[in-house]
């Protein structure tokens, strides 16, 4: 039961293939430009003087590649996948399916010439000027009509609930994005927002929160409700949480955008009621992970046997921890102390190395070889590794964000005796070195094991399938057990 | 705001946590038809979905946090106007001025005492955490601000607040070790604009100085600014053209004007010393011609507001004493 079923031909799988590809693809360079920027900030010289190379520009182009290039691609190859098998229908277009694949290859080559240029918007993850940001709707748009025109055309009486989420996920994607990127142009290249001043703080965070809560939450809670229960050959844990924290996530996140905001501009109201949704929200969040992690009883057995279950479970492990954080951080209190420190950029890499991408990697493993017709990966042990591998990459991540956050939270509010700051920002960043080098080392694990992963992908799909006894385990794959 | 956009804030926010608790409600009522514990008897690509009851120790943290958020709601501010039992404010928003800053939060400070039902609330948060530190650093500075900056200069403590205070109000301008920059006046050197005891050091940071050269390029000319130049250089005993020079010497005596006869400056006017090769804005033949054609506008802000005169005083006491044995 648990094996996925070989290829089903009235199925579309050459843009879903297409977009697993890219996935890894986007994953190697995304990551790859992160750990650059990453040892920029401990050897500041590395950006050689040129302008294209500095910081300011390619973290952009950082979190666009891995949210927009990588995650969007992981989002779209699996969203694909499940509609179709889950609707027992083809995709509802083939031209528009493969319109959107090249139109999002096509705004991704765009942040990726125009950001090392310094054409921006300078809104955070929107910083894409006008004329990309119009293909980003047009593209959005389709990928909307193409998968909510393949519920329609379903052949089960039901719609599953990998799909309630993606089906939120992209209508919301594409309200924020057309909401928070309305501009007027002064040329072909630059463009002002039409929001002024608190409001357009509100409007900026209100998208990029959501951003958060519905491209890198909703979107891959609908992976995770496909590929944990298939990966695990177990029934999901409880439809009725399902539904709750479903209706409740999607209510609450689309308020927790203030939270960016506290101790700004922003009106007392707004905050409040912003750090209030944010907390209420952890409830429903850790209804997903409970849900993901449950399915799994029965059958923990197989954590011992099955990488890619490995990596899809500590992913919604890590899920609930960001979880958990997130909504602590948005108490005004603690917010105090975390904002504008490391334990941000922490908390994010939490939830996009930790949960995003290890329940993508897990997705993509378990996809290849049934999109490729392939008997399994080519080797588990690989993926076994780069399971380790990504773990500890993450692990020394976030927990160097951890301490150098706080310490120089604690820092930035030490008082003398008589009132003075006790350190100067420069004696911050100075005790925060140490922990740049860490992170920087667990960045390179994470970019190590997405190389071996291109590696095995491609043996993978290049080996012909009466070779795979030759694979370096000799031994099936355990899902197909 | 008015009431219809508080009223609709009102609505849409407490609708969302009354939606969470309705479907939370309507979940456990197991609505489903089908036993707790069943598969839902629908599969979507062989996967199937088991009805099992929603955990009790999660449905408990629901109605916790739900029980909360209204409370924090009924307190503080979210609700549109409604502004919170506590009368609690993070700052008084809206102020345009210092002067409307301090009515706002005497005003505010009488608001928080009828809070909560007469039983007195927190008040504005900013305000509170300027009186805490009143109270508690207010005494240091009064000790200090009794004695005179010239015992102050030989006191290690004072010394260290006042450079701690220098670090984050003057360093900016001035540099961390405050030998200044370009337009910015070297603070360590003897050399004083507007004069170096503790007085004017403290009169300086009081009241702020603008400075004020004018341009000269219209009246002067090109060749009259050259001229001029050449005799400014002059001065501090750089080799000029001797004709130049002359004919310098001629206009400078518009100069003179503020700068003296001998260009030795005036402290009253903070017009500079042009005799002892110290250059606020540089002295490359290029960087005086600019200066001599189109003036220079030097701002010192006052900082009575923003540190206050005792504070001044340790400020003073600091820069006081890295020039007083030159």
């Amino acid at each position: 039961m648990s094996v996925a079923s070989q290829v089903h031909p009235e199925y579309n799988y050459k843009v879903v293939r297409q977009f697993a590809i890219m996935t890894v693809v986007w994953g190697i360079v995304g990551m790859t430009v992160g750990v650059f920027i990453a040892a920029q900030l401990y050897w500041p010289a590395l950006n050689f003087d040129i302008p294209y190379l500095t910081f300011s520009r390619l973290r952009p182009l950082h979190t666009n590649a891995v949210i927009f290039a990588f995650g969007g691609c992981a989002l779209f190859a699996t969203s694909y996948y499940v509609v179709q098998r889950t609707s027992q229908a083809r995709i509802f277009s083939d031209k528009l399916a493969a319109f959107t694949f090249w139109g999002w290859q096509a705004v991704i080559v765009s942040a990726a010439i125009t950001l090392p240029l310094g054409l921006t918007s300078t809104k955070e993850y929107a910083e894409l000027e006008w004329p990309i940001d119009i293909l980003i709707a047009l593209v959005w748009v389709a990928y909307i009509i193409t998968f909510f025109g393949t519920i329609v055309v379903r052949k089960v009486s039901h719609i599953y609930v990998a799909n309630w989420f993606f089906g939120a996920f992209m209508l919301t994607v594409a309200v924020l994005h057309i909401g928070n990127s309305m501009a007027i142009p002064v040329s072909f290249f630059k463009s002002y927002s039409i929001y002024a001043g608190a409001v357009d703080a509100m409007m900026q965070w209100w998208y990029g929160h959501n951003a958060v809560g519905f491209f890198l939450t909703a979107g891959f809670l609908g992976m995770m409700y496909y590929f944990v229960p298939k990966q695990a050959g177990r029934p999901v844990y409880s439809y009725r949480l399902s539904v709750v924290h479903f209706w409740a996530l999607s209510a609450l996140y689309i308020w927790a955008g203030p939270h960016h905001l506290h101790y700004t501009a922003l009106p007392d109201w707004t905050q409040s009621l912003g750090m209030v949704m944010s907390v209420i929200l952890f409830v429903p969040s850790w209804g997903g992970m409970i849900n993901g992690i449950m399915t799994l009883s029965g059958a923990w057995h197989k954590l011992r046997t099955d990488p890619i279950l490995r990596f899809l479970i500590v992913s919604l492990s890590f899920y609930g921890m960001s979880t958990f954080e997130g909504p602590m951080m948005a108490i005004k209190t603690v917010n105090a102390l975390s904002h504008y420190t490391d334990w941000t950029i922490g908390h994010v890499h939490s939830g996009a190395l930790g949960w995003v991408a290890m329940v993508s990697i897990g997705s993509i493993y378990h996809l290849i070889p049934v999109l490729f017709n392939k008997p399994a990966m080519y080797s588990i042990k690989w993926i076994n590794v780069h399971f380790w591998l990504a773990t500890i990459g993450v692990v020394l991540y976030i927990v160097a964000m951890w301490m150098s956050g706080v310490l120089q939270g604690l820092m930035w509010r030490a008082v003398n005796p008589d009132g003075t700051l006790t350190y100067s920002f420069v004696e911050s960043l100075q005790a925060s070195m140490p922990f740049y080098f860490v992170r920087f080392v667990g960045g390179l694990f994470v970019v190590a094991g997405m190389l071996l992963m291109a590696y095995n992908v491609y043996k993978t799909i290049r080996t012909p399938n009466e070779e795979f006894s030759n694979a370096p385990e000799n031994s099936p794959q355990p899902q197909a057990a | 705001m008015s009431s219809f956009w508080s009223i609709w804030i009102s609505v849409i926010s407490l609708g969302t946590i009354l939606g969470c608790y309705l479907i939370l409600r309507w979940c456990l009522l197991n609505k489903t038809g089908v036993e707790e514990g069943d598969d839902m008897h629908h599969s979507f690509d062989g996967i199937i979905e088991i009805n099992n009851p929603l955990p009790k120790w999660w449905t408990i943290m629901f109605y916790m946090t739900i029980i909360w958020g209204i409370l924090y709601l009924i307190l503080y501010p979210g609700l549109g106007n409604w502004k919170g039992l506590l009368g609690w404010k993070s700052s008084n928003q809206n102020v345009q001025s210092l002067q409307e800053s301090k009515d706002a939060v005497l005003q505010s400070r009488e608001e928080a005492k009828t809070a909560l039902f007469g039983l007195g609330g927190v008040g504005v948060e900013y305000d509170r955490e300027l009186q805490k530190a009143e109270e508690r650093f207010a005494p240091i500075f009064n000790k200090y601000a009794e004695q005179p900056i010239e015992v102050l200069a030989n006191d290690e403590e004072a010394l260290k607040i006042g450079q701690r205070l220098f670090m984050q109000n003057c360093s900016q301008c001035h540099g961390s070790d405050a030998r200044g920059q370009r337009g910015f006046p070297n603070l360590t050197d003897n050399d004083w604009l507007y004069g170096g005891t503790p007085e004017k050091i403290v009169e300086t940071l009081v009241n702020g100085r603008t400075a004020n050269m004018a341009a000269w390029l219209p009246s002067f000319g090109e060749k009259g600014v050259e001229e001029v130049v050449a005799y400014t250089l002059s001065l501090s005993g750089r080799q000029v053209d001797e004709d130049l020079k002359q004919a310098g010497k001629a206009r400078f005596a518009v100069c003179s004007a503020c700068h003296g006869p001998d260009g030795k400056g005036n402290q009253a006017l903070g017009a500079p010393n042009l005799t002892d090769n110290i250059w606020l804005y540089g002295g490359s033949r290029d960087v005086v011609t600019e200066t001599v054609n189109y003036g220079r506008a030097g701002v010192m802000p006052s900082f009575k507001n923003t540190l206050g005169e005792k504070k001044i005083h340790l400020v003073a006491t600091y820069v006081y004493s890295l020039s007083k044995d030159k």
